[in-house]
């Protein structure tokens, strides 16, 4: 399996807070990867620090196999899409397809012309008057025509109404499925992700709690209800991801591949959102080997 | 890269570009009407020796547009650290552009390499011409000048010649490095400009004076070095006070101007009431003698021993100075710039 991205020990410290810390994560390539963590688990960093926007104050980061935004080879092999899409307000949309188009020697002037058509952007529209499902649209245009190996999304449609959210992730997979380029993007709900992703990465406080395709995740992952019991009961296979109890009643979140067969439990399979939730919550030692587990 | 300097810049520039051509164009207009009647002026008042006089009044008659114009200059680098300097980058910053224009295939390097380079050799060429074209215009007033307002003199020394072209360079990175370290545009602009108006302050108090050895040396004291004199005749005292004017020496920058009493003392500096021991009830400097006479009284105060003693630049040195402030502002730039491009490299996200 060969990876877009390879980061070891990766950190980034402002003045004396580290916004990321000793982050070891690889992304496969051919995926459309989500990751998802929670507010300061240190994604727009690794983001950033992916896209050539920050330097790493420790470890090392690769992507594509080069050091990120070293040079402009590198920078055009790599699309970013920023928090909040940045556009220039006082530019029109004409205009910022000039830009790209001067700034990128892949730039395909047929891709941007056409969704700008058929998104029904005005060419003599300014960027500052557009809504803001528009100026996401403008900027992942901009990413894709640049016609990049990778495309990181840092939150693109946190600040989308649920309308503009689904045409935007539509528009994206659509681009995907056409031009076949890594997508990697990030988000805090789970919802979005997992219209678009078949790959996940959920990042906490700088570590990978887990990582790996999102069917064989599903598949793997199981909610047991049954009599109280203590988990140093349950079979060496079944990793706990969570548990909670009662009195009578014992509930786990566990990984295994194997079939559980134990007639005690009532088996439910998890939705993405609450297994997120589950690695999330659980503890890390636990985690970490089961994060482990899954690299494999 | 190029190109969108040139798209995001052009609004300012033409709008720079058209108030420039229309100063330059009327003071194209007006000087060589300006130079006629100066040369005019001179050829008759060198016939009657009333030239002083004609100073004063040629000078008066344009006293508001030789202000304004030398302002203009003045104001012109503020302007550029304030308006083209400090944005540039902060406001990229404040929107997230930077985020944006960073991520095309172009170094952040060579974007701010191309920013930086087309936008400060305009500054600094707009200045350039600007500057060059007041001095010429200014020429005769500047000749015509009163002491305080000479091309030597702190005020216009930066208004002429080549300086203002250094000035505008300087400020424009000044505002760059400043809003690249601030990130907000408008405590950018304040800071450029408090940071700048200090530097353009202590250049010519602190700095100037000492980039050539001043010349030091004492006059007699004459109507030339002389701005006042008081006669006290029923107290029977006297008193001088100097002026910023070195005799023999016209246009010099007198950086001191001291009187020395007749043991060498000094007892008064510039413009300061010095007291002179000269008899007021007899000679010359008594005023029961008739109409007073200044000339024959501050002869009769310089016999006695008397002094001035100046130090001073002679106006010869003034495109040397131009010329080492020019540099000194260009080594200022230039370190500034390879400081933005470390810090954009290396520090900033």
């Amino acid at each position: 399996m060969t990876s877009v991205l390879e980061a070891r020990a990766l950190g980034k410290r402002y003045g004396r807070r580290w916004a990321l810390r000793d982050c070891t994560v690889d992304v496969p390539a051919g995926h459309v990867v989500g990751l998802v963590g929670p507010n300061g688990a240190g994604k727009t960093t690794l983001l950033k620090l992916a896209g050539g926007q920050l330097e790493p104050t420790a470890g090392d980061i690769t992507v594509l196999g080069g050091r990120p935004g070293a040079t402009p080879a590198q920078l055009a092999r790599v699309g970013f899409v920023a928090q909040d899409t940045p556009v220039y307000a006082g530019l029109t949309v004409a205009d910022h397809l000039r830009l790209g188009e001067r700034l990128n020697p892949r730039w395909d002037a047929d891709v941007a012309r056409e969704r700008v058509a058929r998104l029904g952007l005005g060419p003599g529209q300014r960027a500052g008057r557009l809504s803001g499902g528009q100026r996401a649209q403008l900027a992942l245009t901009l990413g894709l025509a640049k016609r990049p190996e990778l495309l990181i999304l840092d939150e693109p449609v946190a600040a989308l109404d649920p309308l503009a959210r689904r045409e935007f992730l539509q528009g994206l997979m659509e681009a995907v499925a056409e031009h076949e380029f890594s997508v990697l993007l990030s988000s805090h709900l789970v919802s979005d992700l997992e219209r678009i992703c078949d790959y996940l990465i959920v990042l906490v406080d700088s570590h990978v709690r887990v990582a790996g395709e999102t069917e064989r995740l599903l598949a793997t992952h199981h909610r047991l209800t049954g009599p109280r019991r203590d988990p140093g009961r349950l079979p060496a296979d079944q990793h706990v991801v969570s548990a909670s109890h009662t009195d009578r009643q014992s509930t786990y979140v566990v990984r295994t591949d194997a079939p559980i067969h134990d007639p005690a439990w009532t088996v439910s399979r998890l939705s993405l959102e609450d297994l997120v939730l589950a690695h999330m919550d659980g503890p890390p030692a636990e985690s970490r080997r089961a994060a482990l587990e899954v690299q494999r | 890269m190029i190109w969108l300097t040139w798209r995001q810049f052009r609004g300012s520039a033409v709008m720079t570009a058209a108030l420039l051509v229309v100063l330059t164009a009327v003071l194209t207009l007006t000087g060589p009407d300006l130079a006629s009647r100066y040369a005019t002026g001179i050829a008759s008042c060198t016939q009657d020796d009333s030239c002083a006089r004609f100073y004063d009044r040629f000078f008066d008659e344009y006293q508001l547009p030789f202000l304004a114009v030398s302002l203009v200059v003045l104001l012109l680098p503020a302007l550029v650290g304030l308006f083209w300097g400090a944005p540039l980058i902060a406001r990229e910053l404040e929107a997230g552009t930077h985020l944006l224009v960073w991520n095309q295939s172009v170094t952040r390097g060579r974007w701010l390499a191309v920013k930086l380079g087309l936008i400060g050799l305009t500054a600094a060429a707009a200045t350039c011409l600007c500057g060059l074209v007041v001095t010429w215009w200014s020429g005769p007033l500047d000749k015509s000048a009163f002491p305080e307002l000479a091309v030597m003199a702190p005020l216009v020394f930066g208004a002429r010649g080549i300086a203002p072209m250094g000035y505008a360079a300087f400020a424009f990175v000044l505002g760059v490095t400043v809003g690249m370290l601030v990130r907000r545009t408008l405590p950018a602009m304040a800071l450029t400009l408090a940071a700048f108006a200090a530097i353009q302050l202590a250049m010519p108090l602190l700095v100037r004076p000492h980039l050539i050895p001043p010349v030091t040396s004492t006059f007699e004291i004459s109507e030339a070095n002389v701005s006042g004199i008081g006669i006290q005749g029923d107290t029977g005292s006297a008193h001088v006070v100097l002026g910023p004017a070195v005799p023999g020496h016209a246009g010099a920058w007198a950086l001191s101007s001291d009187l020395l009493d007749p043991s060498g003392r000094v007892i008064a500096g510039r413009g300061e009431e010095g007291p002179v021991k000269v008899s007021t009830t007899s000679g010359p400097c008594a005023p029961a003698a008739g109409p007073p006479n200044m000339g024959a009284c501050l002869a009769e105060v310089s016999r006695l021993g008397y002094r001035q003693r100046a130090t001073y630049h002679p106006l010869d040195r003034f495109w040397p100075f131009q010329w080492i402030e020019t540099g000194i502002y260009a080594l200022l730039t230039a370190g500034l710039t390879g400081f933005c491009f470390w810090w954009i490299r290396r520090r900033l996200s």
